[in-house]
């Protein structure tokens, strides 16, 4: 059974999905989802055992070859995300039924429980596959799911934000099918390995130059990456609050992994970076991003749309970390993309827990919440501290080795940059903090009760995450290393 | 010597009209209109790839020795299903925004979202 | 309506290009689903719309740049129908050449769909699926609405009965597309079709049938929660024929260690995974017209409640 964990991850959460179907009771599905999702988080630990102690896994799908049948293929950069997204599903679940009852009629909550593992089915399977088109066919999975997913939650403006995401994410995936197709047409091939040996032969003619553009536009988009991220704060402001803090952990993550996956093991790395302008086009992308989406946030009155701007400027330094272009850049970035899932889905569960209470995130709301709510508010100070930086948190920890690996190039005014965007950060903070603990609650209005312990349990449990990895920084350290090192080639 | 691309190039005249519907395009109907066109054309595309001068539909058969790349034909196979279950959610999307803002018009939708607010 | 006639012209395009499946494919979908859908959804929004044409500039250097790209990027390519093009030389002579010994399947789209690369095939499936309860979770759960249905029914009947001549001939043409439906399913090993299109077939049947007898008439032979369940239930066919040949000692979706005869095996790998394909589209494709349907009544009919 052990030689079929890489199947098994990505078949069960799609096989638990319809079966869904026959159970009525919404308790009995959220348990049923959380069981699978859990065993889903277990296999992909020992996955990841497996590719540390052993290197790679390949599986042949219908016992066919590769390219002539289709192959997963799990290496360390795979594993380490399968991780996250998995973990991350696990414990947004954990608080799932309480929050999800108070948001979502009854009589959809199933249906909610079968898009959830759909959407953790279209998630682990791109990360899984090494077969280009198949990672077509799981992207569409994962999006159709979230657009489903995402016009179930507040009223009609969720509707509008699920279909502006519609029209983005479609174009988004028309174009890495174009991008695909253009590949296949040059060289015969889909498999990612086999793509990688043909497609020097073939990577000065235009055709390939068109092909990769494509695909980083058609990414970009799905990414959210500045300016194509507008379709990001509403979809997440709008869509119920557990899946806005499973999508903002993971759903921009994945894209990130296809942009590192294709750039680095599918098209020649050199291919990527000398013969396009992708350094500096990205670093711009980037910059541009922390800074307006940072600035952005600080006017935001609604708590889940300053997150969700505060979103779209951390994918800018991960950007900005991958287009150094170094291993200890790309090290910096998956380290960030880990930490990164761990303060949102922190924050955006703690939104959850005020969305329960208050039935509101707007940040008037708040006042005075820092007596009413002590626990959730202070998960939001940590999770919003690790956003800044601050020391003894992750954000400290990614940041630190983003800001390392610039000057080790030489790029000081990167360095620079990277922490004037972490003043503005602070900024936007300091508005939540100074609200809620500084005003006194509003007049006329009922004092409410802490959160319910099923939500404030997975919170405090990613929060402990936020600070555990920030002092102990060996494990997510050797692992990004790890991944880093195998796509440049580097043997550890 | 170019007449060699003619298919793709009406195949990149269609991508771009249905592109153009999809972003100018103000009503939400025909929005989706103009993404079908697009992907159908992102199809077109992909088996004009598979086609071999001289060969026949990949079905074995006695008397034929040449047969088309049945891969991209597989491929599309797929894709027309992704795209119809991309459609049929964008339109049930649609119907349920008529009902909730009481047009399918983007400005005016906008226009009462910033009321709103 | 245009749009139907937009997706037939393909489906010929389709044909000149040798992609006879595909062809098949989109006939039904493009001509026929994605165009009642359309017309549903515009029959429920109504017709009208603004001249609104805003930001046409942008949009067309967007489009111009984008347009560009692509001709600039067919410069480099073989040329169309060029039979030694590395798309044609590298992956696909294996399928051309060694399917009919390694599977036994003549049609060779067949071969490559359901067995070379049958994940896509079971991502496929998933993801008309997903489509499904998407649609549903959207537009309203099952039995929620049926409290007009003698009202609704009433004028069904004498709106139905101008349409005596279509009534009956569709009645006698009904077996028939459900039989060249089975047909499809069945035959896709030899000739163009398979599970998908045998299930838009399927599917079509019911809804000519809801279209001309009524959506109530029609609702109350198809039981909504029931064909929700069986979209299910072909999704777990395909898989559990993947879990079974796992468990017979090969990997996911080897259908030869089904039996002990490889050929055999694939044969009755293929044959499962069809139906469970059949058995998924066919039912997301009836869920979502009566999804779809049933908003259009529910606009209809109420302004006259009110009265």
């Amino acid at each position: 059974m052990l030689a079929h964990l890489p199947i098994l991850q990505v078949v069960l959460p799609l096989l638990a999905a319809p079966s869904c179907l026959i159970m009525r009771r919404p308790k009995l599905v959220w348990l049923f989802t959380l069981i699978v999702s859990s065993i889903a988080f277990l296999i992909s630990v020992a996955l990841l055992q497996q590719v540390m102690e052993s290197g790679p896994i390949s599986y042949e799908l219908g016992g066919w070859e590769q390219p002539w049948g289709i192959e997963y293929r799990i290496d360390e950069l795979s594993a380490f995300l399968l991780l996250i997204v998995s973990a991350v599903s696990t414990v947004v679940l954990l608080a799932a039924h309480t929050s999800i009852q108070a948001e979502i009629a009854e009589d959809s909550q199933m249906m909610f429980y079968v898009l959830y593992l759909l959407s953790l089915t279209g998630m682990l399977g791109i990360i899984s596959t090494g077969d280009v088109f198949n990672v077509f066919v799981f992207l569409e999975i994962s999006s159709l799911s979230a657009y489903a997913l995402i016009a179930m939650g507040d009223g009609r403006r969720a509707l509008w934000a699920s279909y502006q995401y519609l029209i983005m994410g479609t174009i988004g995936a028309t174009f890495i099918l174009i991008a695909i197709g253009l590949m296949y047409q040059m060289t015969g091939t889909l498999n990612m390995e086999d793509l990688s040996r043909r497609l020097p032969d073939v990577a000065h003619t235009r055709t390939m130059y068109a092909a990769y553009v494509f695909f980083v536009v058609g990414v970009c988009l799905k990414m959210a990456l500045f300016p194509l991220h507008l379709w990001l704060p509403n979809a997440y402001s709008y869509a119920p609050s557990i899946v806005t803090a499973f999508f903002a952990a993971t759903s921009t993550k994945v894209a990130l992994y296809l942009l590192i996956r294709f750039t680095f093991s599918v098209f020649d790395f050199s291919f990527s970076f000398s013969t396009l302008p992708l350094q500096p086009v990205f670093l711009v992308l980037g910059f541009l991003g922390i800074f307006v989406a940072s600035t952005a946030a600080i006017y935001q009155k609604n708590l889940k749309h300053l997150f969700a701007y505060s979103s779209v400027a951390q994918i800018g330094y991960m950007i900005v970390g991958y287009s150094i272009a170094t291993s200890a850049g790309l090290m910096a970035t998956l380290l960030h993309l880990f930490n990164h899932s761990l303060m949102k889905s922190a924050l955006f569960l703690a939104l959850a827990a005020v969305m329960y209470r208050l039935s509101s995130v707007q940040l008037s709301c708040l006042q005075g919440m820092g007596r009413q709510m002590p626990l959730t508010m202070a998960a939001i100070v940590v999770g919003g501290a690790s956003l800044i930086g601050v020391p003894l948190t992750i954000g400290f920890v990614s940041k630190w080795f983003l800001v390392m690996a610039a000057i080790e190039n030489g790029l000081w005014p990167v360095a620079v940059l990277v922490l004037l965007g972490s003043l503005l950060a602070i900024v936007y903070v300091w508005r939540v903090v100074e609200v809620a603990y500084f005003m006194e609650p509003m007049p006329g209005k009922d004092p409410v009760k802490e959160a319910p312990w099923s939500i404030l349990v997975p919170v405090w449990l990613l929060v402990a995450a936020n600070v555990y990895f920030g002092v102990d920084t060996r494990l997510s350290v050797q692992i990004a290393q790890a991944a880093a090192d195998s796509l440049f080639g580097v043997s550890p | 010597m170019l007449i060699g691309l003619y298919n793709y190039w009406v195949v990149v005249a269609l991508m771009m009209t249905g592109f153009y519907i999809v972003i100018a395009q103000g009503n939400l109907i025909k929005k989706i209109a103009g993404l079908i066109i697009f992907q159908t054309s992102v199809f077109i595309f992909y088996i004009s790839v598979g086609k071999v001068d001289g060969a026949t539909a990949p079905i074995v058969g006695d008397g034929f020795s040449q047969y088309s790349n049945p891969l991209p034909h597989v491929l599309i196979l797929t894709a027309i299903v992704v795209g119809i279950a991309t459609t049929a959610l964008g339109l049930a999307l649609i119907v349920r925004i008529r009902e909730a803002y009481g047009s399918i018009e983007e400005d005016e939708i906008q226009k009462k979202d910033d009321q709103a607010c | 309506m245009l749009l139907g006639v937009y997706g037939l012209l393909s489906a010929s395009f389709f044909v000149a290009m040798d992609a006879v499946d595909v062809a098949f494919t989109e006939a039904s979908v493009g001509a026929g689903i994605s165009t009642i859908l359309m017309l549903t959804t515009i029959a429920i929004t109504g017709r009208s719309e603004l001249a609104s044409h805003y930001r046409p500039t942008l949009a067309l250097i967007l489009v111009l740049i984008i347009g560009g790209l692509l001709i600039y990027g067919t410069m480099d390519m073989p040329y169309f129908g060029f039979a030694e093009a590395p798309a044609n030389l590298h992956v696909s002579p294996r399928y051309i050449h060694d399917s009919m010994q390694e599977i036994g399947v003549p049609n060779l789209v067949t071969a490559v769909l359901a067995s070379y690369r049958g994940f896509d095939t079971f991502g496929e499936v998933v993801v008309i699926f997903t489509a499904g309860v998407g649609v549903v979770v959207l537009l309203g759960l099952p039995g929620r609405r049926d409290e007009n249905d003698a009202e609704i029914e009433l004028i069904n009947t004498s709106m139905h009965e101008q349409h005596l001549v279509v009534r009956i001939v569709s009645k006698v043409l009904i077996p028939f597309i459900l039989l060249f439906a089975f047909y499809v399913q069945f035959h896709g090993d030899f000739g163009p079709g398979g599970g998908f299109q045998a299930g838009v077939i399927f599917a079509s049947a019911i809804i000519l049938y809801a279209l001309l007898f009524g959506l109530s008439t029609a609702r109350r032979i198809i039981n909504q929660p029931l064909v929700q369940l069986l979209s299910g239930v072909g999704v777990l066919v395909y898989g559990s024929v993947g879990l079974v040949s796992m468990l017979n000692g090969g990997n996911f979706l080897d259908y030869s260690v089904l039996s002990s005869d490889p050929i055999a095996g694939q044969h009755l790998g293929i044959l499962l995974i069809e139906l469970g394909v059949g058995c998924t589209v066919a039912s997301v494709m009836v869920i979502i017209f009566f999804k779809f349907a049933d908003r259009k009544e529910a606009l209809h009919y109420k302004p006259r409640e009110t009265k």
